[in-house]
């Protein structure tokens, strides 16, 4: 599904998120205030923010895991909440990646069956096929049918990489890529996320609070107690 | 932008299926669920092979269309019937009496047939034992007998070899292999022997008292035996009753339904167990898929996408072990089969399919109860749980939510039972008790915090775990309870109250009973015992009436309460006169008479058969003796202790009331093991007395009882089974808590033997509940047996509750700790990083 290249790929407009209180009487605690924000195809855009500025929850929003209080996301054109959880995960399908701090790999799957997951459940008939290119891509050829708990940190990392551009997303959302990495590992981790990018021409937008990674991006945004500060 | 599509999705769930059971998450769900059908269809494998077997030897079962049976000859007026009818016939006489051959004697089921039997079936023969076998055409020819194979090697006899019956000698031509009418008896005591009619009056086994069962058969045209049926039904006299192919069948069927229920209730208990695990596991199952479905949703799973991935995983799974459950329960089935094969007399049919699909259909039912409901809530899982963990643990299940599984047992016990009011107060009897068990169960956890809260850490902390679960905790109490329950019934109890039975029988108790002996034989049979050692062998006279009226009201037999009240008004009883009261015998209303009684009609009747047919002290009774009206007042109730096995009577009148009357004696002693040779002296010289062994019938009985409850502790295993893996389920559910929780002690600096000595607290503690509550509920089923159901004396035995308790403590502390010993392996960094 080609898009038009003047429409971005993300369009946020007025995004709030607030959340009752803990306990009962307490007051609303709001999360995001009013966020606005574009982002165009190709771009790579970093999200720094100190540990509770509200960059996990504006990651949720912008990929449809949750639903805003107030305001709109677009995607590729396409207003995120107008659809259902069914219909935003459909959509997440086609065109979204995701990275995750903690690898988010299933234990009971080896790597393989990992990254053949998404595209499976897209109903891919060539998902096996998919799947080992693109591991052979991040350098795990050779470990293919260990399990998470058989594999080092990074490589786990890899075939969460591989996992993510496995369906060809549009736009890959990581969430602290390198948060439960070494300093060399992560730094690894990272080149191969931005190769694998520029190949393929995803948009990647990244979460992090790792200043120097936020600086290999097109772009910054610096969240701040849930308020964007350019 | 579409819809997920359908075979990719399916596809996937199997895939994802094969991946779990290879981690072994599925393990406990699918073994529950084998467990479950396994013990289902092996007793219904077993109930149908019988049902069957009454079903399609149904004429078989009376060798005719319509059978008379009588307790004397057949009247001439009932053949004449039947010949006007153009009905085929046959007459059987059969009756109990002694063989002998070569120094041994065995008592026998006599039975004379004429020719033309069996009207219905065919009797099957062998020319040798374990010959193959072929119907045989006609009856014995006169001269010789067929036998069973057991009466050959009871009497050490080979085909061609002779037998003595009464005064004859007759050689065995054939072996009995199968007999149709004899299927209707479920258990036999004595062997077979068929002679031919022709020869019986010559064995002089026929004489005035003798028991003997005289039946007619008939078959024909369907409308010639209903209008005979018709016909006949109203000219029925005393003692004849008429039986047709529904009517034989109810006795069996009374008896196995009995058994079926009593079989069908110990699987049930089972199926009840495997749930509580297929439950428990499930909901662990998708506790831990949580993470799975969170992320699957992420990239791009539909909420009917996850549905059908875990709809069809478990029905899948549910269908591999149905049918791994149906093929293991063909094979216990021949188990149970092979346990109670010698006491069957029915040949079994080789199963029908039926079991087949009921075992199928329990095993999804089961799954889709209590497996379905936790697994269906994965849908709802939120998708921002990738982000963040401690988001999506999903609320507890309600109850409720196995409403379906619950009304869906409750709908195979309703057709296990097979009765719809028999199977509400079963239903409401399980429900009750299942109610009590848990109220029990639940007093006992919270009995708990009762105790002292100082102590050792691990002893703190193992209670604190227990009381922290209470809902889990209960559940364990109340499955171990019942798994160890199961135990103590099985082992101590049983043997309680067999030992109490058998305390029960007095230890001189005689073991021989002498019948039929003539009145002209009393003086002899006298000699002959005092000539031996055997002196003041008391005879009873024995003469045959049977209850005409009461209290000039005529009885009728159908009109009496109850299936024994119409038996006995039917029937003949022996009545018999005594000038003294008899040492196990006590007045309980009423007084005995005395000397000047003599010949003066009056009766003294058992209490428990004055109950049965309603009658009371002061009553005008008349008896029918040999076609003459004997008439009386009851002037006195008797007990009687039937268990010294002395000749005793339900009806007893002064001297001199009976005497011109026929009259048969009765006497019974206590024969020594060694002194056996006496009977085969005695029968040879009064070949007409019949000596029944009561050791070896009280024996036999023994037997069948062991073999019943060998059968009932056979399905009882699966039940124990069942119990493990409610065990093993709730083991595991909560080894990833406890994984955490250990991790986190750890991390704090507790040891790993400390962590272990608390998990050994727990499991021990929780055994201990279980033990107690088994052991209270052991202790009041054995007491409500003895008492209510088995009349005897209840004794308290403190075992029930040592063992109990300790193989609660000891059996459930070990399984336990070795089943969570896992929960220290994992390195804790390990632990605390996952999560």
């Amino acid at each position: 599904m080609d898009s038009d290249s003047t429409i971005p790929i993300l369009h946020v407009s007025q995004l709030n998120k607030t959340v009752a209180g803990m306990d009962a009487g307490a007051d609303a605690l709001t999360i995001l205030h009013d966020i606005d924000l574009v982002i165009q195809s190709g771009e790579t855009v970093a999200i720094l923010g100190p540990s509770g500025s509200g960059k996990s929850t504006l990651l949720g929003l912008l990929a449809g895991l949750d639903t805003p209080s107030r305001g709109k996301v677009e995607l590729d054109g396409v207003d995120l909440f107008a659809f259902g959880e069914d219909g935003r995960a459909r959509l997440r399908a086609e065109k979204i990646g995701f990275v995750f701090q903690s690898f988010q790999l299933l234990p009971a799957l080896t790597a393989l069956e990992n990254v053949m997951l998404p595209l499976e459940i897209a109903g891919h008939d060539d998902a096996r096929v998919t799947a080992e290119r693109v591991l052979q891509r991040v350098g795990l050829e050779h470990r293919l049918q260990h399990h998470p708990a058989q594999l080092s940190g990074g490589e786990q990392q890899r075939v969460a990489i591989a996992r993510a551009f496995a369906p060809q997303p549009r736009l890959l959302f990581a969430d602290e890529p390198t948060g439960n990495l070494d300093t060399r590992t992560g730094q690894r981790i990272i080149d191969l996320l931005f190769e694998l990018n520029e190949e393929r021409g995803t948009t990647l937008v990244l979460v992090t609070h790792d200043t120097n990674l936020a600086q290999r991006c097109d772009r910054t945004l610096q969240l701040d107690d849930g308020r964007l500060v350019q | 932008m579409g819809a997920y599509s359908l075979k990719p999705t399916l596809l996937l769930a199997l895939r994802m299926l094969r991946r779990d059971w290879k981690a072994g998450e599925l393990k406990v769900l699918s073994a529950a669920v084998v467990v479950a059908v396994t013990c289902f269809t092996a007793v219904t494998f077993f109930t149908d092979r019988i049902g069957q077997a009454l079903r399609f030897q149904a004429s078989e079962l009376i060798a005719a269309d319509l059978r008379v049976s009588s307790d004397h000859p057949i009247r001439p007026a009932l053949l004449e019937q039947a010949r006007q009818r153009a009905l085929r016939t046959a007459q059987t006489q059969t009756f109990r009496s002694m063989v002998r051959a070569g120094g041994r004697n065995q008592l026998a089921e006599i039975k004379a047939v004429s020719e033309h039997y069996p009207l219905r079936g065919s009797v099957r023969v062998s020319a040798k034992a374990f010959a193959a076998d072929s119907a045989a055409t006609g009856i014995p020819a006169p001269g010789t007998v067929w036998v069973e194979p057991r009466l050959l090697n009871a009497l050490a006899l080979s085909p061609g070899d002779t037998v003595n019956v009464g005064a004859s000698t007759l050689r065995i031509s054939k072996i009995i292999t199968y007999e149709p009418d004899r299927s209707g008896e479920m258990f036999s005591i004595a062997p077979r022997l068929m002679l031919n009619l022709a020869d019986l009056p010559a064995t002089q086994l026929v004489q005035e008292g003798s028991r003997i069962h005289y039946h007619l058969l008939l078959a024909g045209p369907p409308k010639a035996v209903r209008g005979f049926r018709q016909a006949v039904a109203k000219q029925l006299q005393r003692g004849e009753r008429l039986e047709g192919v529904q009517d034989a069948r109810r006795e069996v069927r009374v008896a196995l339904d009995r058994a079926q229920q009593f079989l069908g209730l110990a699987a049930l208990v089972s199926l009840v167990l495997s749930c509580v695990a297929i439950a428990m596991s499930a909901r662990r199952y998708s506790e831990r898929h949580l993470n799975t479905c969170a992320l699957m949703r992420c990239v791009g799973a539909q909420q009917d996408q996850i549905t059908l991935i875990y709809v069809a995983q478990m029905l899948t799974l549910g269908v591999f072990a149905s049918v791994l459950g149906c093929a293991l329960g063909y094979v216990a089935q021949a188990g149970l089969v092979k346990i109670l094969a010698g006491l069957l007399v029915v040949a079994l049919p080789a199963p029908s399919v039926l079991p087949l699909v009921s075992g199928m259909v329990i095993g999804l039912v089961s799954l889709l109860g209590f497996a379905i409901p936790p697994v269906l809530r994965l849908r709802e899982v939120p998708t921002l749980r990738v982000l963040r963990r401690d988001l999506g643990a999903l609320p507890p299940l309600a109850w409720s939510s196995y409403l379906f599984g619950l009304c869906a047992l409750a709908l195979v016990l309703l057709w296990l039972a097979g009765d719809l009011k028999l199977g509400l107060i079963m239903l409401g009897g399980l429900a009750g008790t299942a109610l009590l068990l848990v109220v029990i169960s639940a007093l006992l956890v919270r009995g708990l915090q009762l105790l002292p809260a100082h102590g050792a850490i691990a002893w703190r902390f193992g209670i604190a775990n227990i009381l922290r679960r209470k809902r889990h905790s209960v559940i364990q109490v109340l499955a171990f309870g019942v798994g160890i329950m199961v135990l103590l019934l099985l082992t101590l109890v049983r043997s309680d109250l067999l030992a109490m039975w058998h305390d029960s029988l007095p230890k001189d108790a005689s073991n021989r009973f002498v019948i039929n002996i003539q009145p002209q034989q009393v003086e002899p049979v006298k000699q002959f015992f005092t000539a031996r050692g055997l002196s003041a062998l008391q005879l009873y006279p024995m003469v045959r009436g049977r209850l005409q009226s009461h209290n000039g009201q005529t009885v009728q037999p159908e009109a009496q309460d109850g299936e024994r009240a119409q038996r006995l008004a039917a029937r003949e009883f022996n009545l018999s006169w005594a000038g003294e009261l008899q040492k196990d015998n006590k007045i309980v209303a009423g007084h005995w008479w005395g000397a000047q009684a003599s010949g003066v009609a009056q009766f003294s009747v058992e209490e428990g058969l004055a109950k049965t047919l309603g009658l009371k002290l002061g009553d005008q009774v008349t008896f029918n003796v040999a076609g003459q009206a004997l008439t009386g007042e009851i002037t006195s109730l008797r007990s009687v202790q039937w268990d010294t096995f002395k000749a005793n009577f339900f009806v007893l009148t002064p001297p001199g009331v009976l005497d011109h009357y026929p009259a048969s004696y009765i006497t019974s002693f206590y024969l020594a093991p060694n002194q056996v040779q006496l009977l085969d002296q005695l029968v040879r010289r009064f070949p007409n007395l019949t000596v029944i062994d009561i050791s070896a019938i009280m024996n036999h009985v023994r037997l069948i009882i062991e073999r019943v409850t060998l059968a009932v502790e056979y399905v009882f295993l699966f039940t124990l089974l069942a119990g493990l893996m409610v065990l093993y389920a709730a083991i595991q559910a909560t080894q990833d808590e406890r994984t955490r929780e250990n991790a986190i002690l750890r991390a704090l600096g507790a040891g790993k033997r400390r962590l272990l000595q608390s998990l050994m607290t727990e499991f021990a503690a929780l055994g201990a509940l279980a033990g107690l509550l088994a052991a209270l509920v052991s202790t009041l089923l054995s007491y409500v047996l003895a008492r209510y159901v088995m009349d005897l004396e209840y004794m308290f035995n403190p075992w029930v509750w040592v063992i109990g308790l300790l193989a609660g403590a000891l059996g459930v502390g070990l399984a336990g700790t070795l089943g969570s010993r896992r929960v220290l392996v994992k390195p804790p960094l390990q632990v605390l990083r996952e999560n």
